[in-house]
């Protein structure tokens, strides 16, 4: 890679160790993606829940937040993704306390680089938007497909590792979906329906990430019929990213960089084509858990839940009561607004217990199943069901509305 | 077979030896896997309930989020991890995840390799070469 002076000071050690460790991995990931120099970020964001960091990654964590001050400073804002807890509920998940004490250890560590603690999956809706042409160092799957697609914004898959690079070197190296030339569409997608409920943006998300199949592919989408919600965007590249590993799509004539079909595939160029309806949905839906007939658990998570989810979350639960436990999983910049508006109070009038800052599936699931005696899980989440079936779950993918009917049924499933 | 060879369009870490665990099939720490056990654990996967410590993992591709970069740090810390991971196609965590825990990886080949590579095969893999390679041994 090529590098500038003030990189080329950074490897050598001139800005303290952790600086030198950072651009080191930044250039070792570079050469080996194929990248000749790096491009300066706006933002890095930082998955890292304890679950996936282990203690050998907190301990390493906090052996570099022991160095001065000045030498572990992030450069550029830097924020992060869902904690493994919310301190205030993790009694009543059954959490250990050696995962809450991780989590501290690891919340010390990373407050000592100066990072916001902001513990979100949807800071494009919360925190900051970012703005088409942008680069960033994102570090949630999700938050990167919706900031690429929706914003027009330019970021890789960050791994913790990597976007913490990136918060100390205010850089990152400059491959994959930092080019023009990688954010041409590869696979052309014609929708024959356009879905209405989440869980159903959430499946076609999963049917075009298995169509896609590698974090290389861009789909392009046509025959939408109206323009999607920023919650809909959410599930459908939350579930894309999730089934695909894809970070990047268009929507023709929705997302920025495709507002005529001509923009994203070059002319003359025929790319694979997939036909998708309705019954794809309805058989990757059908294909979760197909003989069970109750769950034990009901979860809204994944992404974390926006105002206007735990608006509609509790409108569906008033004068009804949960027979199970039924969890909505919200950031910690929604939950004061949903504690002010009575969202909060009225969710849990209902039986619902509304927890912050974390993600359930980064928050020690297969623990939690087994002190709970979870193992049916009702969820409206595309992404949620596809990761927790390695977790030990068995996932079932409903509506919103099917996931509240399954909790006040006392988990026995209407379908 | 033996002795064939397979070249690689990238790779980093060091050589190693061992038996290849081989799927079409792709592949995510956190998906994936349960690694306290070191099986793979999801029950769709063409690996369910297979134990992946010590062998030369060859799937398909990388899968899944980003929890990956962290958790190879983690598995081979606990001295429960693939000796090494082949691949047909890598997405940046997984380059990632190896780069912070010193992984051997390879990735990249003129064909499909989980076609080309016998489950239980010994293979050697060496991302030290000026190619590549993973060879059958």
């Amino acid at each position: 890679m090529k590098l500038t002076d003030e990189e080329h000071a950074m490897r050598a050690g001139e800005f303290g160790p952790l600086r030198q460790w950072a651009i080191e991995h930044q250039i070792k990931v570079g050469n080996y993606l194929g990248a000749d120099d790096f491009v300066a970020v706006g933002q890095a964001h930082i998955m890292a829940d304890t679950e996936s960091l282990g203690a050998s990654g907190v301990a390493w964590l906090e052996h570099w937040a022991a160095l001065p001050h000045r030498e572990r400073q992030v450069r550029i804002p830097t924020i992060t993704d869902p904690r493994g807890t919310d301190f205030a509920q993790a009694a009543r998940l059954k959490q250990q306390p050696w995962m809450l004490e991780l989590e501290r250890r690891a919340i010390a560590a990373f407050e000592a680089f100066g990072v916001l603690m902001t513990n979100t999956c949807i800071n494009y809706q919360t925190i900051m938007p970012p703005v088409r042409g942008e680069h960033m160092a994102y570090g949630d799957t999700g938050v990167v497909i919706y900031s690429n697609s929706v914003c027009g914004a330019r970021s890789n898959f960050e791994g913790g590792p990597s976007a913490l690079s990136a918060g100390l070197t205010g850089r990152t190296p400059r491959y994959g979906y930092h080019l023009d030339e990688a954010r041409r569409a590869t696979l052309l997608v014609e929708l024959s329906w356009t879905p209405r409920e989440l869980s159903d943006w959430g499946a076609l998300g999963g049917v075009v990430g298995r169509l896609a199949g590698d974090y290389w592919q861009v789909p392009a989408l046509i025959g939408i019929e109206r323009v999607p919600g920023a919650d809909e965007m959410k599930h459908f590249g939350a579930a894309l990213a999730s089934f695909g590993s894809v970070a990047l799509f268009h929507m023709v004539g929705v997302t920025p960089e495709a507002m005529r079909i001509d923009d994203v595939i070059p002319a003359g160029q025929t790319l694979p084509t997939h036909d998708v309806g309705e019954a794809d949905l309805r058989t990757l839906q059908a294909s979760y858990a197909k003989d069970i007939g109750a769950v034990d658990v009901v979860v809204f998570s994944a992404p974390q839940l926006s105002l206007m989810e735990m608006q509609s979350l509790a409108a569906m639960l008033d004068g009804r009561h949960a027979e199970i436990p039924l969890l909505a999983v919200t950031s910690p910049q929604v939950k004061p607004d949903a504690d002010r508006m009575g969202l909060t109070t009225r969710i849990e009038a209902a039986g619902g217990i509304v927890l912050s800052g974390m993600c359930f599936y980064q928050s020690y699931a297969r623990e939690m199943a087994e002190a709970n005696g979870w193992r049916g899980l009702a969820t409206n989440s595309a992404k949620l069901a596809n990761i927790l079936g390695g977790y030990g779950y068995r996932p079932v993918l409903l509506s919103m509305e099917q996931c509240v009917a399954a909790a006040c049924a006392g988990g026995k499933l209407g379908r | 077979m033996s002795g064939k060879i397979f070249y690689a369009s990238a790779g980093m870490g060091r050589k190693v030896r061992a038996r290849a665990l081989v799927a079409s099939d792709g592949f995510s720490a956190r998906y994936d896997l349960d690694r306290n056990r070191g099986v793979f654990s999801r029950a769709e996967h063409k690996l369910a309930g297979q134990g992946y410590n010590g062998r030369v993992l060859v799937l398909d591709a990388a899968k899944g989020g980003v929890a990956t970069a962290w958790m190879l740090h983690e598995m081979t810390a606990r001295r429960i991890m693939p000796a090494a991971l082949v691949l047909n196609r890598v997405n940046p965590i997984m380059v990632q995840g190896a780069a912070l825990a010193d992984f051997t990886m390879i990735s990249g080949f003129d064909l499909d390799i989980t076609t080309a590579i016998a489950n239980g095969a010994e293979v050697e893999v060496d991302p030290t070469a000026e190619r590549p390679f993973i060879r059958l041994v």
